[in-house]
């Protein structure tokens, strides 16, 4: 019997082409003011804009339509294909050619004059370019294409397609606008200038000088951060792998407490402890009479807020490198008559190395990306992601200023990115091997087994002051000074009041929690659902150009909060891509932003299952996407599980992309939350901070019981061992 | 297209059945600059069960894999039941494959893994589960519709990866070493089973396997390959009875070869001289000259002492006792060519360093091209 359905592929052509025509003919083709959601009202298709509106030039979006529409007919597959090219083509060169600001084709708007501005694309223009891509897809599967599977050069050509437009346009319009004046016109001399600037560069505090340059700042906090948080994290694996430590589960709690933490609260915790009008700084000059200083305020409570958010990251990196380490090779080295040491120095240092430097990596890659301490805890010490959200939100208002530090910051994480990748990544001999190694690891030496719980311990108590800081700092009046309980803050917060009309939200805080709900929510199954979709192309088809497709979508993980948002504002502030203002465009910033992790739960989810069950699946007549759904996705339930939890989570904790994107109508609980600390409106900002973590706990545990745990082991081992005996014995 | 529903009688159309099920007309397979297939044309019948035979590396899994449409042929045409399939994607294509690893689905029940192709194709779930149900029977796995792949021993999850083959009636089966996930005593009886269900159902199989033993036992026809080419294609006795050169020999019969100079006699027979012993035997076309000898390893005889007339004079390098049988190698006196020796069980193991004399049964050699 014949399986599958070779119709289908015809009928989908045939919705496609309607798709592009209703995307002609009915749907609104310009946007206007607001992007894409905005004005149904007063919106024209396409076909109307150029008849009636004199936009003459939308006419040659048509006759790629009826090339496809012969194509079809008379199933030719490269005039489909073509059709599709020139349709995507007209589209860019007439929405990029033909506008007010930016890049633009003077001679095309020359020959088409009086058509200067153009307002902001459409639903119609986004359904246009999707089928003109589904038309090509078509076209190319009957060339044979991807084995003529047509679902699967569609899914690579949106996901590439979209990655252009959310990262790469983005991107490049940083890069261009650094080299633009305010007027747009290019200026080589002033980029040279501003991108030598001493404000960037100075290395005057080494000379006596006030201030260094914002970038040798940055650079400076990056590698103290890094190479503290990686000794720290050091000690931390260290007790939890080679020492029978009574709390394992303290250490996990500590692991997953950065997930679940805005990245600026830590700063805020930190201010009302060790603040100057903090618990410890007052109980310190009530007892003691040590003056209150500002000494937390700049490059010491910075680093020690850091600390706190990183160090978990090293520790799990370590830990898992730790434990990598086979402890056979150990007892192999012990039994060639090695000591101790002598083990350690040859043989466990040399596996560990790459894992640490790793982990300096990592913690150096995001204190240079970190925005949320800097501001809370920085006081006067600039670094580089707070000087760029002061060029464009400060009085000078120097986009182009903020766009040549963008490119600053960018080039040193992306160095240490491609450092991490390259260098790094090929000397881990970290193995993960089927067999169980018998064996116990080697114990520390007495002393460093001291010295780790000494660091250890301390640690541990500060990470649950902070966090209990947060939990209870809310509820009393003013920390520190009035330590008496109340719920004025909470209250001022989330109020929920009975007015003439019934219930309402009274609090100040309730626009912003419910937009952030909702932007999360959204961002939520679109960013798992494309960050699996593009995890199962990397790991399971095979095109030209995967390679690079797959670093460039590793990479755009590198890039900081602080040089998105900057980048949106510059690519998507005006037409033909306009969504600032919109709560679409931080749906979208958060897509882009948290997809990587999606891309590397499916892959690594992926590579252990083998890839005959696809084949099995494809023999069995299920074509791509049936298998897609039916057998990768089941098995795929926890990378799905891990990649919402992470949207969710990080949509709701974000605050360096979205501070650029937030606007008067969609307010983002974190960006309040920071504005209220800068208000000195503690009480607001920490009662917020704690009501985020809580909702983002019960976030985490309903989404872990909701996508539920694998249903491929045995159900019950005894059960299973039971039966399994006989049956062996009877086959 | 055509879907077979229980009941309905087989569409055969009188042309159809006359063509082979699989043909291969100049496929050829590239992986970027390597060429895994340099060209391969063979046929093979309906109602057969033909064996890919070859050590690791040869192309006999890419071949069984282009079969499969799960890779495309760079070149050339590849025919089921007659229709041209080349440009067909696996899905597309009226064939199952049973895999090394037998790729069930972990988190589908049996019933579900069985019904899962019948699905695909449309069937609705009663029916599909009561096809399955009747090929769960055929392999003995009644009562384990409800399990999960990993509460099965490896025989029955084997078992269940046959039967969600043959449930969708496939023009043409096909199983990449299916026994390779299986003990020694497990394989004999499901190679068996396998062998007996494709004569049942009247299956045509292609069956590619390393295991030389597993390619006599279950085959019609045997297709050996080396470096994605054929080097021989025949039944399993033709294979080990007339090796078409001495790779067949080796690799099939495991076979010592004794270099010898061929003289003809007639049309047919010529006489083999390897030192003072003489042998007459068919030349199979060979011309006078040097040539090489392939001798079964239990059709060599030994004993102990020096060597008389029609015996070749040698020492015994290792002696091995193996149960059933035992295992001399012998390394003969003058030419040094190392021999490997079957022997029955009879008497004392002869010591390992002493002279012996080696005959030859001419009923267990043969000449081979060099």
């Amino acid at each position: 019997m014949r399986k599958g359905s070779a119709g289908s592929s015809g009928q989908g052509l045939r919705l496609w082409l309607l798709a592009a025509l209703a995307s002609l003919l009915l749907l609104p083709w310009y946007g206007l003011e607001g992007g894409l959601p905005g004005g149904w009202h007063a919106a024209r298709p396409a076909l109307l804009e150029a008849l009636s509106g004199g936009r003459l030039w939308l006419l040659p979006l048509a006759p790629p339509l009826l090339l496809a529409a012969w194509a079809a007919w008379a199933r030719s597959s490269g005039a489909l294909v073509a059709a599709g090219l020139a349709g995507i083509a007209w589209l860019l060169v007439e929405a990029f050619g033909l506008r007010a600001h930016g890049l633009r084709l003077e001679g095309l708007a020359a020959l088409l004059e009086g058509s200067a501005a153009q307002p902001a694309l459409g639903w119609g223009a986004l359904l246009y370019a999707l089928s003109c891509l589904m038309l090509c897809a078509h076209g190319l599967a009957w060339r044979g294409w991807c084995k003529g599977e047509v679902f699967l050069i569609g899914a690579i050509g949106i996901v590439c397609g979209s990655i252009l437009v959310f990262v790469g346009y983005p991107v490049a319009c940083v890069l261009v606008s650094a080299f633009q004046d305010n007027e747009g016109a290019f200026d080589l001399l002033l980029f040279a200038g501003k991108i030598t600037d001493a404000s960037i560069w100075s290395l005057d505090c080494l000379a006596g000088g006030r201030h260094c340059g914002v970038a040798w700042n940055s650079l400076a906090q990056a590698v103290l951060v890094g190479v503290l948080s990686t000794l720290l994290g050091l000690a931390f694996a260290l007790v939890a792998t080679r020492t029978r430590f009574p709390f394992p589960r303290l250490l996990r709690i500590m692991s997953v407490l950065p997930v679940i933490t805005p990245p600026f609260v830590i700063g805020l915790a930190l201010i009302l402890i060790f603040g100057r009008a903090g618990i410890v700084s007052s109980l310190l000059q009530d007892w003691f009479d040590i003056r209150r200083s500002r000494w937390l305020y700049g490059m010491p409570g910075l680093t020690i807020a850091q600390l706190l958010a990183f160090t978990p990251i090293s520790f799990l990196v370590l830990q898992g490198v730790l434990q990598g380490v086979s402890p056979s090779m150990e007892e192999a080295s012990q039994t060639l008559r090695s000591g101790r040491w002598r083990t350690f120095r040859l043989v466990t240092w040399p596996l560990i190395r790459p894992g640490l430097a790793n982990a300096f990596l990592i913690a150096f890659i995001e204190s240079l990306a970190d925005f949320g301490n800097p501001i809370m805890i920085g006081g006067n010490f600039q670094v580089l992601s707070t000087s760029i959200y002061f060029a464009v939100v400060g009085a000078a208002h120097d986009q182009g200023q903020a766009a040549v530090l963008a490119i600053v910051l960018l080039v040193f994480t992306l160095s240490a990115f491609l450092l991490q990748r390259f260098w790094i990544g090929r000397r881990s001999y970290v193995t993960v091997s089927g067999k169980g190694d018998a064996g116990l690891p080697l114990p520390l030496a007495p002393w460093l087994h001291r010295a780790c719980l000494a660091i250890v311990l301390p640690w541990l108590a500060l990470t649950a002051a902070v966090y209990g800081i947060i939990l209870v700092g809310g509820f009393v009046k003013a920390i520190g000074q009035d330590n008496s309980l109340t719920l004025d803050h909470f209250l001022t917060a989330f109020a929920i009041e009975q007015g003439p009309h019934g219930w309402f939200l009274a609090g100040s805080a309730w626009n912003s929690l419910t937009t952030t709900l909702m932007v999360a929510v959204l961002a939520m199954p679109l960013t798992a659902a494309l960050g699996i979709l593009t995890g199962y192309l990397l790991n399971r088809q095979s095109f030209a150009g995967r390679a690079t497709f797959e670093f460039l979508t590793m990479m755009s993980f590198a890039i900081p909060g602080t040089v998105i948002g900057i980048s949106y504002i510059l690519a998507f502030n005006v037409p033909p891509l306009e969504l600032t203002g919109t709560a679409l465009i931080m749906v979208i910033a958060f897509v882009f932003r948290n997809m990587p992790v999606g891309i590397r739960a499916s892959i690594a989810n992926l590579s252990q299952v083998d890839r005959s069950l696809d084949e099995a699946s494809l023999t069995l007549g299920a074509r791509s996407a049936a298998t897609l759904r039916r057998v990768i996705l089941p098995i795929l339930r926890p990378a799905i599980a891990t990649s919402m939890v992470y949207a969710f989570v990080r949509a709701i904790t974000s605050v360096s992309a979205v501070i650029f994107l937030v606007s008067g109508e969609y307010n983002l609980a974190t960006v309040y939350i920071v504005g209220r600390a800068e208000f000195g409106e503690f009480g607001i900002a920490i009662v917020y901070s704690a009501v985020l973590i809580v909702i983002m706990v019960a976030a985490l545990l309903s989404i872990q019981a909701l996508v539920g745990e694998r249903r491929i082991g045995r159900r019950k081992a005894t059960e299973a061992a039971g039966s399994r005996r006989p049956a062996a014995a009877g086959a | 297209m055509n879907q077979i529903l229980p009941g309905q009688p087989r569409p055969a159309p009188a042309l159809a059945a006359t063509r082979p099920a699989v043909e291969f007309r100049g496929v050829v397979k590239r992986y970027g600059p390597v060429t895994a297939v340099p060209g391969l044309d063979f046929t093979i019948a309906r109602g057969t069960l033909v064996t890919l035979l070859g050590p690791s590396g040869c192309g006999k899994t890419t071949t069984l894999r282009m079969i499969a449409g799960l890779e495309s042929a760079s070149e050339g045409q590849i025919l089921i039941g007659g229709e041209d399939v080349t440009p067909l994607s696996a899905a597309e294509r009226d064939v199952s494959m049973v895999f090394q690893s037998y790729a069930l689905f972990p988190h589908m029940t049996v019933m579900e893994n069985v019904c899962y192709g019948l699905r695909a194709s449309g069937l609705r779930r009663a029916e599909a589960e009561a096809m399955a149900a009747e090929k769960l029977a055929t392999v003995g796995l009644s009562g384990f519709e409800r399990r999960l792949p990993s509460e099965l021993s490896g025989g029955q999850q084997q078992r269940v990866a046959v039967a969600r083959a043959i449930v969708l009636e496939p023009k043409v089966l096909l199983f990449d070493e299916p026994l390779s996930n299986l003990d020694a005593k497990l394989r004999r009886r499901v190679r068996a089973d396998i062998r007996d269900l494709q004569q049942k159902l009247g299956l045509t199989v292609v069956y590619v396997t390393h295991d030389q033993e597993e390619a006599l036992a279950v085959s019609d026809r045997i297709i050996v390959m080396r470096g994605g080419c054929i080097v021989q294609d025949g039944s399993p006795r033709d294979l080990y009875e007339r090796p078409g050169n001495r790779f067949i020999a080796d690799f099939i019969g495991n076979a010592n070869l004794l270099p010898v100079l061929l003289r003809r006699l007639d049309d047919s027979l010529a006489e083999f001289s390897i030192g003072a012993l003489r042998l007459t035997l068919p030349h199979r076309g060979l011309p006078d000259g040097a040539a090489e000898l392939a001798v079964r390893p239990q059709c060599l005889g030994l004993r102990p002492g020096a060597a008389a007339a029609g015996e070749l004079p040698g020492h015994l390098r290792k002696a091995a006792y193996l149960g059933d049988h035992l295992e001399y190698e012998v390394v003969l006196d003058g030419s040094g060519t190392e021999l490997l020796l079957k022997r029955p069980v009879e008497g004392a193991l002869i010591p390992e360093g002493s002279a012996v004399a080696v005959s030859i049964d001419p009923a267990g050699a043969v000449v081979v091209p060099a």
